[in-house]
């Protein structure tokens, strides 16, 4: 069920990953991630999903003795983002990710939204303030806080926590970017806000998703890889995965047999 | 993708390569900078250990240990500072962690926050930064004229208590503080009292980092000379006090916190301030094993937390 007119953003091409205790946590993993397309990653805990999200920015490479092997191809430049040449923060520049729980800074909303601009060396002070306003509209959090941009972060509410780390991810222009559960400590409404947004960044740039709703993922996603105890076991457009799934232990996941 | 859109991605990377080599410049001063500042405090430390040790060096042997202080400098030995730094550290261990403890607790867990509290948590972390001869000063008119103490080990137990008793305090209300709430509304949930609480949760989990500033304190107070010479501790002692265990019941007796005595820090500065170079090098060897004696002690404290804390997640 593969539509081939969507190019590819990137691929995993054989990827095994070691964490530094010898634990092989991921094995042999194929998988694309299509240009402008939600890909969601299911499965039940401790199967990889994170691991696999964190090897796409090299998270891993915080932590001394972590192992990759095999390669994750970004396109359209064919760099292989995990070669030992290619710096993990060029990587990071193009990836960006957020995490389960909102983890703003100490700082004001306008900080926390400038500073990965502040990173990369923009001190013009209207570009950032343009730069600012056009994340916080992306991440459907400007009208909530445009009065308010020199408040601290931690007075916004769980919800708009969360999508101010999304405009601060936003904010730099990435090519890809990275959800790890994003909603798992928030509410229905706020997950349901979290959800439409994604669905609108889309238009911009490529998502993947790690998720333990099943609904989420079939509500949100454009195609879905289920992973079980390290390994890719099914892939495939999300309505096939979820309606015609081919693999019967993906069936036992998906309506709740099993996990 | 077009090939332009494809040009100007790879445009931008290199424009993003260029900008992570000129940050990474800055990534590298500082390191070597750090690593300076680090080798400045680090080597100028060891150098002293080093030469503490070399010149020491002909003491180092069992003799020094088992001889009691001498006029003759070659048969001179640490005994009755050893034994009396032993002593009078039993009785600051076992004053300074009941009180300390116990205060930190309750301030922690048992006193109502309001101005009060707050005035006296400034006032113990103020407490820890006295000057130790201020201590001595306090010591003398206290527990050696009021309590009519003498210039006993009791005297120098408890001053030195006194001094490591804000140490104490301290680290267990941090130690307390580390644990998450959640874990108190577990138990009490379940029907605790706040001493149930305290005793059965917050006492156990805050081990490890209570157990830490305890051995810290007493690292502290080993080395302490300046409060002890204020309370008159003698500096040539050619006896043991008495010995803590009897062969008659009930098998222990207490004349020895009675008893005069010296300690390392003291004997050390005694020898060092004499004419004769020989012993000099009695005063180098003593203060090799006070840094030694205190390492070790400074060892088994991060060695404690780091398996304390082993078997907790928060």
């Amino acid at each position: 069920m593969v539509n081939i007119t969507t190019p590819i953003k990137a691929e995993a091409r054989d990827l095994n990953f070691f964490y530094s205790n010898g634990n092989q946590a991921l094995k042999s993993i194929n998988m694309p991630l299509y240009e402008k397309k939600i890909t969601a990653l299911i499965g039940p805990s401790g199967c990889g999903k994170s691991t696999f999200l964190r090897c796409f920015n090299r998270m891993h490479d915080l932590y001394p003795g972590n192992k990759y092997q095999g390669q994750i191809v970004m396109h359209p430049d064919n760099t292989n983002i995990l070669e030992a040449g290619v710096d993990p923060i060029e990587v990071r520049m193009r990836i960006s990710m957020v995490f389960q729980k909102p983890n703003p800074f100490p700082k004001t909303i306008y900080e926390n939204v400038a500073y990965g601009l502040r990173v990369r060396d923009e001190k013009n002070k209207r570009t950032l303030d343009d730069k600012v306003e056009e994340a916080l509209k992306g991440a459907a959090l400007w009208n909530e806080v445009k009065d308010r941009l020199q408040d601290l972060a931690f007075n916004l509410s769980g919800g708009q926590q969360q999508r101010l780390c999304i405009a601060r991810a936003l904010a730099t222009d990435p090519e890809i970017m990275l959800f790890d559960e994003p909603t798992s400590a928030l509410d229905p409404i706020a997950t349901a806000n979290i959800e439409e947004l994604m669905s609108e960044l889309k238009e911009k740039l490529t998502i993947l998703v790690v998720t333990h709703n099943m609904q989420q993922a079939a509500r949100v996603s454009d195609y879905t890889a289920y992973m079980y105890l390290g390994e890719l076991m099914e892939y495939g457009d999300t309505n096939q995965i979820f309606t015609r799934p081919t693999r019967k232990e993906t069936e036992d996941y998906i309506t709740g047999k099993f996990g | 993708m077009t090939t332009e859109m494809k040009a100007s991605v790879l445009k931008n990377l290199d424009a993003v390569r260029a900008m992570i080599r000129r940050h990474k410049r800055n990534d590298m001063l500082f390191a070597m900078v750090g690593l300076v500042a680090l080798m400045l405090g680090l080597l100028t430390l060891l150098t002293l250990f080093i030469d503490l040790v070399m010149d020491g060096y002909p003491r180092f042997n069992l003799q020094f240990f088992s001889d009691f202080p001498s006029r003759r400098a070659g048969s001179a030995g640490l005994l009755s500072a050893w034994v009396g730094s032993a002593l009078v550290m039993l009785v600051t261990f076992l004053t300074a962690v009941p009180v300390g403890v116990a205060a930190g607790l309750y301030l922690e867990e048992y006193a109502p926050k309001n101005w009060f509290s707050d005035l006296i948590e400034i006032n113990v972390s103020n407490l820890a930064g006295v000057p130790s001869i201020i201590y001595g000063l306090l010591a003398l008119g206290l527990f050696v004229y009021g309590f009519n103490f003498g210039q006993s080990i009791l005297t120098a137990g408890l001053t030195l208590g006194l001094l490591i008793l804000p140490i104490v305090i301290v680290s267990t209300r941090e130690a307390i503080r580390g644990i998450p709430v959640a874990i108190r509304e577990a138990a009490y949930a379940v029907g605790a009292t706040k001493w149930q609480v305290v005793s059965d949760h917050v006492v156990k989990y805050s081990q490890g980092g209570i157990l830490t500033g305890v051995i810290i304190g007493m690292s502290r107070a080993i080395g302490e000379t300046a409060p002890i010479i204020t309370i008159g501790a003698l500096t040539f002692i050619a006896f043991l006090p008495p010995s803590p265990i009897s062969d008659v019941a009930p098998f222990i007796n207490f004349q020895w916190l009675d008893s005069g005595f010296t300690v390392l820090p003291i004997q050390m500065f005694n020898w060092l301030s004499r004419p004769d170079h020989a012993f000099h090098i009695n005063a180098a060897a003593t203060g090799a094993i006070i840094i030694v004696v205190t390492l070790l002690m400074n060892g088994t404290a991060i060695y404690l937390r780091y398996k304390i804390r082993k078997n907790i997640k928060w």
